[in-house]
């Protein structure tokens, strides 16, 4: 028997919510998660009271449009809303307005690493439109509970092709996208919110085939981590399958976190019929060029073209550069520290994806809302640069900027910390202890050269550790130097 | 006071001159509704008390001629279809009865603010699914003029209401002819707007891309004084056209010398009764005497209106109905349901009556995938056509007449075994919804003691023109004067 290996063929959706004030189709507040209460955030139109209309919320359209340009779509200035049907209780109208044959963006494309390692490959994305988010369904026992304050939120849903070849790559991509909407300022990508989800469409063919086989649609992964398990379960379960004679049926899973595994929830036959059909409510959305193209000017550098600048204009390592750039709010800290120090840019680099990086994890913080001013880690990075400070004072005084806000010169001043550079203080210490230590001394010139360290430490206890140690440890040798001769 | 032969610009007048309060006017409008309408049953429910509050608030502002508005202190009735906030709204279908909304509609907080006094909302064929308002799941309406025939549908309630002096004028919805078609029966004057004309925010949609709002009173004036009170882009509606309102009322009593009126062929053939035949032509002779110039046209893609009508407004209802699931508000069975499925469907073969089940069906049906191309697609391409024609036709004339039915009112029961030939009744009046034109209901004679009415067709918001020509042809005829013997 010959062995067949087969190939991962994958296709992304990605639901974002768009973080707009109100609703996509009326004046309630989005923000479903700071809501006091269940449906507070309501009104006839997003719980579907009888002779309510739809509104079309100009805020998602803009920020459709600039997502569509981020990932080089077409936008489209003739776009249409239309009815997808169906019954289920979160969904209001029977309905949920999305869009369909006219999304608003259209033939796109990410880049992202290739699968041999080498260089990038392309992602082509079908179409990016826009849609309402569903309520919420909470069960209770016998019976479900309902809150509408999720319900008409803004979302666009981005769709690739099924262009990965690898569950890698689908991440890479998913990463990338999160993050080009963090910089956006159209989703925070706050996975355990579920304001950003992911549906893979997996299939698997033999290595060498160009057909699409028969594949499954995974609904409601609300991590990377989930997106990953799941694709990387759905494809060797799909190829198992093949293996032992098998066929792959059409259907629609779930994933089960708890149990790691992929599960059945509605088959081919069972499919929805949306009778999907233009939403008469609304009529066609009509965005002049003129319109479209003033959105360029609104896009800011996104993280590929940031990484390039990067590299060319701080000479950073690759992964460094792509790092900072992966989120706008590290990159703009990044170069505004580097403006205020004396330092290299690969020091701010180090610092920041080092010590503060730690730091801002330990505490459980955003790097969006980073508590340490730019301004103070230039000033504690030039501490250390001027000598001031050694690198492990450094770090701690980083420590206790987090903790107390306070600017690291004071820190230093307050707790005595600054380094003893001075080489008359420092050259009395050492005499002191050479002549206090005779034995330690011969033994040295006698060739213990390790004991040098020893000589260091004394110095450095009876400093605690102010002492700057490369000047000690030169000061050390040219003494012993002079007793030598 | 003779309610029966008030008018809106007479009670207009008589508020003005404080020859009577609008307390005493509402009082009186009340005393009918409560003395004749159980034998018409127009009425689904009466609300005494907001009237006669509404009506001292008029009083208030007519005392201190606080914005005296054209409707300041006028009673009216609704029908059903449309949102009154604290006033339940039944669509006079089982599934809403006793859904009380939470809001009103844009037209009825146009006309709360106008000072307008509401006395009720009117019966109609549920969902305004029917021609004879026999489809109503609570009780039939009554004709004013003939106690055993249909008003005619949907807006049957509103037409009977009108006729019968029970409010000063009506709020009645056209969606394929359902302003128009009661209004002929009932012998009084009735507009369908152009679509977008008047926002829909607050209407329980039938057809959303049909449904037109429109008033229902005795004569052309009365219509012009209401469209222009309501009319107007609403933010809050999105098809609602940002198209200034005219004065209606103000430009009435132009001649209409030289104005070019078309017969549309394809509509005078075979099925017309002699006597609605007659009555047509009479008009169009009256029409000729005021100087009109009348000119034959052809609509040739006449024969598909109804199929086109049909097709789309099955589809459209399927999806505006899906909301009443049991879940939010109205109507909800849950008792023995082992899921919400069940709750769906038992809320659902409770609620809905057997016209309504049907025209679900059919347009989940022509939605289905596999289907839409060949029905729903197809419809909406010749809908297109249908536009296409009026708008060739407005190229050579100025408005279009034609009949409103091709009968006058039919008795109860007469139709309603056969849904076909009651969706037959309404041949006539579909075809202008798809196409979204603006068409004036005017009472033009009778044919055996019964109403017969016509419709003057015009332009996308051009009801001036058709305004015009109503009001002209009602300064020199009297049959939107005569009344039913009732009362």
């Amino acid at each position: 028997m010959t062995s067949i290996k087969y190939e991962t063929v994958i296709g992304l959706e990605i639901h974002a919510e768009l973080q707009t004030a109100s609703k996509m189709f009326c004046g309630c507040s989005a923000d479903y998660s700071s809501a006091p209460e269940a449906n507070t955030n309501i009104c006839p139109v997003c719980t579907a009271l009888p002779g309510a209309m739809p509104v079309i919320n100009a805020k998602a359209v803009e920020q459709a449009i600039l997502v569509g340009l981020a990932l080089n779509c077409t936008i489209n200035p003739h776009n249409t809303f239309a009815r997808k049907n169906y019954f289920y209780p979160d969904l209001p109208k029977g309905y949920q307005i999305s869009q369909y044959d006219l999304p608003i963006a259209s033939e796109g494309w990410l880049d992202v690493p290739a699968d041999s390692g080498k260089g990038t490959q392309r992602i082509i994305i079908r179409r990016a439109h826009l849609e309402e988010d569903t309520a919420k369904t909470f069960h209770r026992g016998d019976h479900a509970l309902i809150d509408y304050n999720r319900a008409g939120v803004p979302l666009l849903e981005i769709v690739t092709e099924p262009d990965f070849r690898s569950v890698e790559s689908a991440l890479a991509y998913a990463t990338k996208i999160r993050a080009i909407l963090r910089y956006l300022g159209v989703n925070a990508g706050d996975m355990e919110k579920g304001i950003l989800r992911f549906e893979a469409n997996v299939s698997v063919r033999p290595v060498g085939s160009d057909e699409f086989r028969t594949r499954t649609e995974i609904k409601n992964l609300n991590s990377f981590r989930a997106l990953t398990r799941a694709s990387t379960y759905e494809v060797e379960r799909q190829i198992k399958v093949y293996e032992n004679g098998g066929q792959i049926v059409q259907e629609t899973l779930g994933w089960d976190e708890a149990r790691g595994v992929t599960v059945s929830q509605r088959s081919k036959e069972h499919a929805h019929d949306y009778r999907y059909f233009p939403e008469p409510d609304l009529p066609p959305l009509e965005l002049s060029q003129a319109y479209i193209d003033s959105f360029h000017a609104h896009l800011p550098e996104l993280p590929d073209a940031k990484t390039e600048r990067f590299l060319r204009e701080y000479g950073l390592k690759p992964q460094d550069a792509a790092l900072l750039a992966s989120e706008r709010s590290l990159a703009d800290y990044f170069e505004t520290v580097v403006k205020q120090t004396r330092d290299s840019a690969q020091t701010v680099c180090n610092w920041l994806t080092g010590a503060l990086l730690r730091q801002v994890n330990e505490l459980g913080l955003s790097v969006d809302a980073i508590p340490v001013p730019a301004v103070h880690l230039a000033q504690l990075i030039d501490l250390a640069f001027d000598k001031t400070i050694n690198g492990n004072t450094a770090k701690s005084v980083l420590v206790e900027m987090f903790q107390s806000g306070r600017a690291p010169k004071e820190i230093v001043e307050a707790q005595g910390l600054g380094q003893i550079s001075d080489e008359g203080v420092l050259k009395e210490m050492v005499i002191k202890l050479i002549a206090d230590n005779p034995k330690e001394v011969t033994s040295y010139l006698g060739g213990r050269e390790t004991l040098l360290q020893w000589f260091i430490g004394q110095i450095a206890r009876a400093t605690k550790g102010k002492a700057n140690s490369q000047a000690v440890k030169q000061l050390l040798l040219d003494e012993f130097e002079k007793l030598k001769k | 006071m003779d309610l029966n032969s008030l008018t809106l610009r007479s009670a207009q007048e008589m508020l003005r001159s404080k020859q009577v309060s609008s307390v005493e006017l509402t009082q009186a409008m009340l005393d009918r509704i409560h003395k004749i309408d159980p034998q018409i049953q127009a009425y689904m429910t009466v609300t005494d008390e907001l009237a006669l509050e509404q009506a001292h608030q008029a009083d208030e502002r007519l005392a201190h001629g606080d914005n005296v508005t054209p409707l300041i202190g006028i009673p009216f009735g609704v029908k059903d279809c449309l949102s009154t906030k604290g006033v339940r709204t039944t669509c006079s279908s089982k599934i809403l009865e006793n859904y009380v909304p939470q809001y009103n509609a844009t037209v009825i907080e146009k006309l709360s603010d106008a000072g307008a006094v509401l006395l009720g909302k009117h019966n109609m064929d549920e969902f305004g699914m029917g021609s004879s308002c026999e489809n109503s799941a609570y009780f039939p309406t009554r004709n004013p003029w003939d106690l055993s025939r249909v008003p005619g549908g949907s807006s049957g309630g509103s037409a009977a209401a009108a006729a019968a002096g029970m409010g000063l004028f009506s709020i009645g919805e056209d969606t394929g002819g359902s302003v128009r078609m009661p209004a002929g029966f009932c012998n009084i004057t009735g507009l369908k707007p152009t679509y977008g004309r008047v926002s829909r925010y607050g209407l329980i949609a039938l057809v959303s891309s049909f449904d037109s709002i429109g008033p229902m009173a005795r004569e052309v004036y009365d219509v012009a004084t209401v469209t222009e009170a309501i009319a107007g882009v609403d933010g809050r509606d999105s098809t609602s056209a940002a198209i200034p309102v005219p004065q209606y009322s103000q430009s009435l009593g132009k001649s209409v010398k030289g104005m070019k009126l078309g017969i549309p062929k394809e509509y005078f053939v075979a099925g017309m009764e002699a006597g609605v035949e007659s009555a047509i032509h009479k008009a169009i002779e009256q029409f000729e005497a005021l100087g009109m110039e009348i000119q034959e046209v052809s609509l040739p893609h006449t024969k598909y209106g109804l199929p086109v009508y049909y097709l789309i407004l099955f589809a459209e209802a399927s999806a505006n109905l899906a909301r009443f699931d049991g879940t939010r508000f109205g109507l909800s069975v849950r008792d023995g349901a082992e899921d919400v499925i069940d709750v769906y469907l038992q809320t659902r073969r409770a609620g809905f009556g057997d016209e309504v089940k049907r025209r679900i069906m059919l347009g989940a049906y022509t939605l289905s995938a596999g289907y839409y191309d060949a029905y729903y697609l197809k419809a909406q391409k010749v809908r297109t056509l249908l536009r296409q024609d009026f708008e060739q036709a407005f190229e050579q004339v100025d408005a279009l007449i034609a009949p409103t039915c091709p009968t006058t009112a039919f008795k109860l029961g007469e139709k309603t075994a056969d849904p076909l030939e009651m969706y037959l009744s309404d041949i006539y009046v579909t075809a202008t919804n798809p196409a979204g034109i603006p068409s004036l209901a005017v009472p033009c004679g009778f044919s055996q003691g019964m109403p017969v009415g016509m419709q003057l067709m015009g332009k996308h918001f051009n009801e001036e023109t058709l305004f015009q020509i109503g009001h002209a042809y009602q300064q020199v005829t009297d049959w939107h004067k005569q009344l039913p013997p009732i009362g």
